[in-house]
């Protein structure tokens, strides 16, 4: 192979995504605007995560690719079958082995490293949006640091639901200073993005690039009385049999039955190879 | 005394066109002022100036701030002139909807402002919301119906609420009856003449309708092409009339 250039695109356009990179990691949780390229694939598919991972791979990176957690999933499996072939860069399903990992919608269950980078696909980065949809005015509010419409909307939820009902992107306060859209990752996750590896979002129809740098402060909004709270379905995995990795609900079939499985693959393929067995796994075997 | 907002001069122009020029007026604590003028006559100019929603061109507006004393807001950072638009001063639109977030709830709405200066207790910010919305005559159990489930008199007066629950000092009104019926105009202007008499506030109420500026305006001034015309007391403007315009002004008011 190599009709490509390495990672896809031009050394030019890599260097412009790196300058944006680097800013927003001096500037944490700082929206950088980015000249967003036409990408192989469709909007929505991750053309911003796919863009900052190819201004970040190395040849001798090891590349992972999650959807929602699963290494199998379409857009994983299309991702990492994309940089296979224009970066010939190796990937795993593993995230211990993975320098690199692309991620849509979860942060992995197993602890990061300082020699990681994990990036992240965002729809929409800026965490105003729905509530006021001038860009001009979500731009003066940033850098005003006039914040308190986001309390508005955990407000609404409160009154509406009698609890803040936001169970993803759920909005984030970075070094004190900027209010970032963590991407759709479920809460659970939220108190894992103060972690020891670089968070990189990437935001290809928006445009925009943002950063948290390792062990930095990052704080989920919350009332005093009404305080946040990372939840989780209260099961264990029906497979792997663990209670402290966020789960995905299967309906079986139209009786009523259904299933709780752990969303990240790789975390229950790995417990369930040192021995651990869940609730089904049991059932089938006894 | 020190009056609460000195305004200095202030001059808008539109290109070659003027908006409105020259206007000098001190306004005291407690006081109501009304501007009173026909269409295109600069008055909403003037407001949106003092406001600080527009830059004038000359002129200073020296607002008595709590913290610094007398400071002109013109010239001050954006920052810190925002800060006061969302605490020592209100502003009422016309149209309620341009002053209310339509898609949020009335507790909401009320609720903003407080957050906005960073109140963090839901109990807190509720029991407030639902106190304002009493005091403006709107039952406790709208708190959690959007402002479009309202009609146009309670969504004026949800306006108002949102606008006064930080305890303002100076609050800015365009025209704040415009669009209602009479009824509904006379139930809303009593409203606020008891929470201005209330809460002591001072009051910059631009409108075209007399009627509301001799209920609530203890001082009136007259616009006509971007410059005062005639200014005094209410009563004696519009009984006593001097200027040409003024006098066209008051005889042109309807009679039932």
């Amino acid at each position: 192979m190599n009709e490509y250039n390495f990672a896809y695109l031009d050394e030019q356009t890599k260097r412009m995504i790196r300058r944006a990179i680097l800013k927003g990691l001096a500037v944490p949780g700082y929206q950088v605007p980015f000249a967003s390229r036409e990408m192989p694939m469709p909007y929505g598919w991750g053309t911003g995560g796919v863009q900052v991972s190819a201004a970040t791979l190395t040849p001798e990176d090891t590349f992972k690719v999650i959807d929602q957690g699963a290494d199998d999933t379409t857009n994983a499996v299309s991702i990492r079958k994309f940089f296979e072939n224009t970066a010939g860069v190796e990937t795993t399903e593993e995230t211990e082995k993975a320098t690199v990992i692309q991620t849509r919608h979860r942060i992995p269950e197993a602890k990061l490293r300082e020699d990681q980078i994990i990036v992240y696909q965002v729809p929409i980065p800026e965490p105003l949006r729905f509530l006021e949809p001038r860009e001009t005015e979500t731009r003066k509010m940033h850098s005003l640091e006039e914040y308190g419409l986001m309390h508005v909307k955990l407000y609404e939820d409160i009154s509406q639901h009698g609890a803040i009902s936001t169970a993803y992107a759920y909005p984030v306060k970075v070094l004190d200073r900027y209010v970032m859209d963590p991407s759709p990752i479920p809460k659970f996750d939220n108190p894992k993005l103060e972690m020891d590896a670089i968070q990189l979002f990437g935001a290809g129809r928006e445009q925009r690039i943002y950063a948290v740098p390792p062990h930095t402060k990052v704080v989920s909004l919350d009332f005093e009385d009404y305080p946040f709270e990372a939840t989780k379905a209260d099961h264990p995995c029906d497979l792997c049999g663990a209670e402290d990795s966020y789960l995905d609900e299967v309906i079986m079939d139209d009786a009523g039955n259904r299933m709780f499985v752990c969303s990240d693959t790789d975390y229950c393929r790995s417990r369930r190879e040192a021995g651990h067995v869940g609730r089904l796994v049991e059932e089938n075997t006894a | 005394m020190t009056p609460l907002l000195q305004v200095k001069g202030i001059e808008k122009r539109y290109g070659a066109r003027i908006g409105c020029a020259d206007v000098s007026f001190d306004l005291f604590p407690g006081e109501v002022m009304g501007i009173v003028g026909e269409s295109g006559s600069g008055k909403s100019t003037l407001l949106n100036c003092m406001a600080g929603h527009l830059e004038p061109d000359a002129g200073q507006v020296i607002f008595d701030t709590r913290a610094d004393g007398p400071v002109d807001t013109v010239t001050m950072s954006e920052p810190v002139r925002r800060m006061l638009g969302r605490t020592d001063w209100a502003f009422v639109h016309q149209h309620a909807r341009d002053g209310l977030r339509m898609s949020v709830s009335a507790g909401g709405n009320i609720g903003e402002r407080l957050m906005a200066v960073g109140d963090r207790h839901y109990g807190d910010i509720r029991d407030r919301a639902i106190d304002w919305l009493g005091r403006v005559e709107i039952e406790e159990s709208r708190v959690d119906d959007r402002p479009s489930a309202f009609s146009g008199g309670m969504q004026q007066r949800l306006q108002i609420a949102r606008n006064l629950v930080t305890g303002p000092r100076l609050v800015f009104m365009d025209e704040p009856t415009g669009g209602l019926d009479v009824s509904v105009q006379a139930r809303l202007l009593d409203l606020l003449r008891g929470l201005v008499r209330e809460m002591g506030l001072s009051a910059i109420i631009v409108t075209h309708d007399l009627a509301v500026v001799r209920l609530l305006a203890d001082r009136l001034m007259v616009m006509k092409s971007g410059h005062v015309v005639e200014a005094g007391l209410t009563d004696q403007v519009l009984d006593d009339p001097q200027h040409a315009y003024t006098q066209l002004l008051v005889s042109s008011v309807l009679q039932v």
